[in-house]
């Protein structure tokens, strides 16, 4: 039943783009209210079916034969696949809606019907690979989700910028399904089946280490892992702006939610694997977060900042594998919870700013917050929502970040404060790494928020910017009372979590999440915190009186004509920041030059650019192209040619096995 | 906790912070030989600022307002958190000291913002420097906690900060030593006291937390003063109860070891104040890694 509606979830949101596509050329209000409609129906059905079963309602288990060979429509809805299908309906809903005021088909005559198509689609492939437990069919849904995802992304294709961000998504996705297909392979070696296994494996084979390693290629190359993250910026950058809240919302957490049922195929877990994600998950966050720090593209910023919670989450992992291998189960429960918890959260705080930021850029008419200044202003509604959303991203109490963010802390702090011997030393100082993410993403927050809400406009455009419609400011709404709410009411969650983590612990005693981190005390704590905030606003409140209070311009210290271009800018507030981590940032400014006594008006400009692809992978990749060259003497496209090396080999190959 | 010892706690809490100020400037003036202002002048700048009225600018919004009112609340609830002359604090759990050290993050998170909702450059400067050099001290927060943690092999404030002097210092001497005096840097970075930043000047080179205050007056400016002191009271209890774990059978005798090495600790900031120069921003930068790595040997020596 649970999954029988799953599947229903799935077709109907598949389905809600062409629906949409047949009446888009006759009425398009009919066709924008048939494609949110449908795409609300299926998440209804979707977000029921995850619902039953977190609550232990129905059955779990689908099995429909199948003619492609090796395949079968076989699913399986354990506790953690619901956790993320309920994520993949809940968002997916609310960016159609936010679409409908966003991307009016009036100013996109021609890629309107496309991109719900694709939209539609993107959210079907990740729902069928969520519930899949066969191979085939998760990397059927595996490739719906990736292509339709390139197609949606560049859905304005007029635009140069949207085509080469695209085609390095879609080289890197097809490397991560190449490295995917090998470990599918290399699975069905091991246990001769297709379907997914679940315990069993055995760890200590060569072929085991070789399932992880391009496990976790395949799938840190969708999640973004730092040096496997070069398609992430761009992408996200340039996608239409509800589109990269999916992709950054869901999308990317695919690859986490690969890698957990990765660790669910063994049994004994090695040390290494939990030490190798681990530390994946520390340099993704740090360079993640530092990275973010030196955009000045609104998106392009929140972009690196997803780079930076997928490195939580996967530090999350880790401390979850770690467990394992060391029986720990403790750390599993803590460590899983905190990644679990994270996505979820992730995902809304990091949609919810995705909306803004388009409402932001719809205003301002650039992604350029050094261009921006004083739209809380003008748009009082998106700067309260972003500024939600950022307190949440940034792990502050009393929001839905920091309940994430602390179940990892204590895992790290219960393996390493309490724990003995060499990984007690390892995780003991991925605290002190997790306070420098959280420091830096106060940092990089404070800088977005202040510069584009806060201040005097720098553009003409902010002076004139106007509020977004309601249809975007509802799923803004939505999510961050999600957030304010898994904030307060933690223990909300709690019962949730312990049911996947139950269904990961293989190997390991089960325990309780309650008895290792009492929720209840922090809720009072952050009650409290909250009732004294509006105690003292309060009693300031009535300390000062508005009619008392006098209305003056800022104080600059006596200089008497400031102008908004004096303001501190995005590139001035993080200068520090980005110098102390400019071995890896690698930020490129061009000096100014001053000739004569007066001189001429100069520019100075700054950039972080994206190193990873920029100074390694596409030089690289020069480097075997030019070797390459060498083969394509031996290529003069002449079929006949051909025809005489495939006779060749076949001689070659007889004589060779015969 | 029981009501009674509550009362006592919040009394403490809200009352005596304006003392070790007033504490500091009688010390940083009889080294220059002055006589200086009296002991209680803090008290009195406060209530005069709450009795002014306000010149607010165009440029700012609610969030101007919203800056010194989440400073001060955040400083009073970190001061529920850490035990202070009693062994247990008012709210503990596991992993408090998570909360404890990202409640100083979100008031950090909304002063900077008030100070950026000017649109004025000095308080851009001042904004920049603050998040800038929170990097460093947060983890260095971070690493001390976990020394202490480590030593009472808990998770709690309440518990991490017991602990009879005997054990705390025989077993353990030198990470003790070694987190005192990393904790104390971040305790001078984060109140912003010399050598980091200097509290009595707000121009030009060496403003980072006045500098991002130049715009608030009356009632909330003297929240700001009144926060700034409970920061200073929070966290320095927690260096002086690491480097003074008294526990006395009688809570009074508990009470007056504590009163007493919290004032030594205020006559130990003047001396510093009065016998260091401010260093130049790019070496606090060093200082405050030195601190990271302090505790960070703490740790090692722990664990060995």
């Amino acid at each position: 039943m649970n999954a029988t509606l799953a599947l229903v979830g799935a077709t109907l949101a598949g389905a809600s783009g062409f629906v949409a596509a047949m009446f888009g050329g006759r009425s398009p209000r009919l066709a924008t209210r048939l494609n949110v409609w449908i795409m609300l129906l299926g998440a209804a059905a979707g977000i029921t079916a995850a619902l039953r079963v977190l609550a232990g309602y129905g059955d779990v288990t689908l099995h429909h034969a199948w003619s492609v060979p090796g395949g079968a429509i076989e699913l399986y809805l354990d506790p953690i696949a619901a956790i993320f299908l309920l994520q993949l309906f809940f968002i997916g809903a609310l960016g159609s809606v936010y679409a409908v005021g966003y991307w009016q088909p009036e100013q996109h005559p021609n890629a309107t019907g496309r991109l719900r198509v694709f939209y539609g689609l993107m959210v079907a492939g990740m729902a069928l690979l969520i519930v899949a437990n066969n191979s085939i069919l998760f990397l059927v849904g595996w490739e719906t989700m990736a292509l339709a995802a390139f197609l949606a992304l560049t859905a304005e294709d007029c635009n140069a910028a949207n085509r080469s961000s695209g085609f390095v998504y879609l080289v890197a996705t097809r490397v991560g399904t190449l490295a995917l297909i090998a470990m599918f392979a290399l699975l069905h070696s091991v246990t001769s089946s297709f379907a997914l296994p679940i315990g069993g494996v055995d760890a200590g084979s060569p072929a085991a280490s070789a399932i992880f390693c391009l496990g976790v290629l395949g799938f840190g190359l969708k999640a973004g892992l730092m040096p496997l993250h070069i398609w992430l910026p761009a992408a996200h950058a340039n996608a239409p702006t509800h589109v990269s809240a999916m992709m950054s919302g869901v999308l990317i957490k695919l690859g986490i939610y690969g890698l957990i049922r990765l660790g669910s195929f063994f049994t004994q877990i090695p040390l290494w694997w939990g030490i190798a994600l681990f530390g994946l998950g520390a340099v993704s966050a740090v360079l993640g977060v530092a990275f973010a720090l030196g955009q000045h593209d609104i998106k392009r910023l929140l972009a690196y900042h997803s780079v930076e919670n997928i490195g939580i989450i996967v530090m999350g992992l880790g401390v979850a594998m770690i467990g394992r291998a060391i029986g720990r189960a403790d750390l599993v429960a803590l460590g899983l919870a905190g990644a679990l918890l994270h996505t979820f959260n992730h995902g809304m705080f990091k949609a919810l700013l995705f909306f803004c930021a388009g409402s932001i850029i719809a205003a301002a008419k650039t992604r350029e917050i050094n261009q921006m200044g004083a739209l809380g202003k003008r748009m009082p509604y998106t700067a309260a929502a972003f500024l939600i959303g950022a307190v949440a991203i940034c792990g502050l109490p009393p929001l839905n970040g920091f309940i994430s963010e602390l179940f990892v802390y204590v895992g790290m702090l219960r393996g390493g404060a309490l724990g003995s011997g060499a990984t007690a030393i390892l995780l003991v100082f991925g605290v002190p790494i997790l306070a420098l993410v959280g420091a830096l993403a106060v940092a990089c927050f404070v800088k977005v928020h202040g510069i584009v809400f806060l201040g005097e406009p720098r553009s003409i455009a902010c002076t004139s910017a106007e509020e977004s419609p309601n249809s975007m400011l509802r799923p803004m709404a939505i999510l961050a009372t999600g957030c304010i709410l898994i904030g307060v009411a933690p223990v909300l969650a709690l019962g949730v979590l312990e049911h996947a983590i139950a269904s990961w612990q293989l190997g390991v005693a089960s325990v309780r999440l309650t008895t290792m981190v009492p929720l209840v005390p922090l809720m009072w704590a952050n009650a409290t915190l909250l009732a004294a905030v509006g105690g003292v606003a309060l009693l300031v409140t009535h300390l000062v009186p508005k009619q008392t209070a006098v209305f003056g311009p800022t104080w600059d210290c006596g200089y008497v004509a400031p102008s908004p271009r004096m303001q501190y800018t995005a590139s001035s507030m993080a200068e520090g920041l980005v110098g102390l981590f400019a071995i890896f940032l690698r930020p490129r400014t061009q000096p100014v030059e001053l000739i004569a006594t007066f001189p001429e008006r100069s520019h100075f400009e700054s950039h972080v650019p994206e190193v990873a692809l920029d100074l390694v992978v596409v030089p690289a990749l020069r480097g075997l192209v030019s070797t390459a060259d060498w083969f394509r003497s031996i290529q003069p496209a002449r079929t006949h040619l051909y025809i005489v090396y495939i006779l060749i080999a076949l001689v070659g190959m007889l004589f060779v096995w015969h | 906790m029981p009501i009674g010892q509550l009362i006592t706690h919040l009394t403490c809490l809200l009352l005596l912070p304006p003392l070790l100020q007033g504490i500091i400037v009688k010390v940083k003036a009889a080294f220059a030989g002055r006589v200086g202002a009296p002991l209680l002048q803090p008290y009195y700048d406060i209530i005069k600022l709450l009795r002014k009225s306000v010149v607010v600018s165009r440029t700012t919004t609610w969030l101007f307002r919203a800056g010194p009112v989440t400073g001060l609340v955040t400083a009073i609830v970190a001061g529920l958190i850490v035990p202070l002359g009693f062994p247990g604090a008012p709210i503990s759990f596991v992993g408090d000291l998570v909360f404890f050290a990202y409640l100083f993050g979100l008031g950090r998170f909304f002063t900077v913002l008030a100070a950026l909702d000017t649109g004025s450059s000095f308080e851009g400067m001042g904004a920049t420097r603050e998040v800038t050099f929170a990097c460093l001290a947060e983890p260095a927060l971070f690493l001390g906690l976990l020394v202490l943690a480590k030593r009472s092999a808990s998770l709690s404030l309440s518990t991490m900060l017991n602990g009879a002097i005997p054990e705390a210092w025989s077993q353990v001497t030198a990470p003790v030593l070694l987190v005192i005096v990393s904790l104390f840097i971040v305790v001078l970075a984060e109140n912003s006291r010399i050598p980091v930043d200097d509290p009595n000047t707000h121009l030009e080179l060496t403003m980072i937390h006045e500098a991002m205050v130049l715009d608030h007056s009356g009632p909330p400016y003297g929240m700001i003063l009144y926060g700034a002191s409970i920061k200073l009271f929070v966290l320095g209890t927690i260096v002086v109860r690491t480097a003074c774990p008294f526990e006395f059978a009688s809570s009074v005798l508990n009470w007056v070891a504590y009163l007493a090495a919290m004032f030594g600790f205020a006559v130990a900031i003047g001396i510093v104040e009065s016998t260091m120069a401010r260093l130049r921003l790019q070496r606090v930068i060093n200082l405050l890694i030195a601190a990271c790595l302090l505790s960070a040997f703490g740790i090692i020596l722990l664990a060995r």
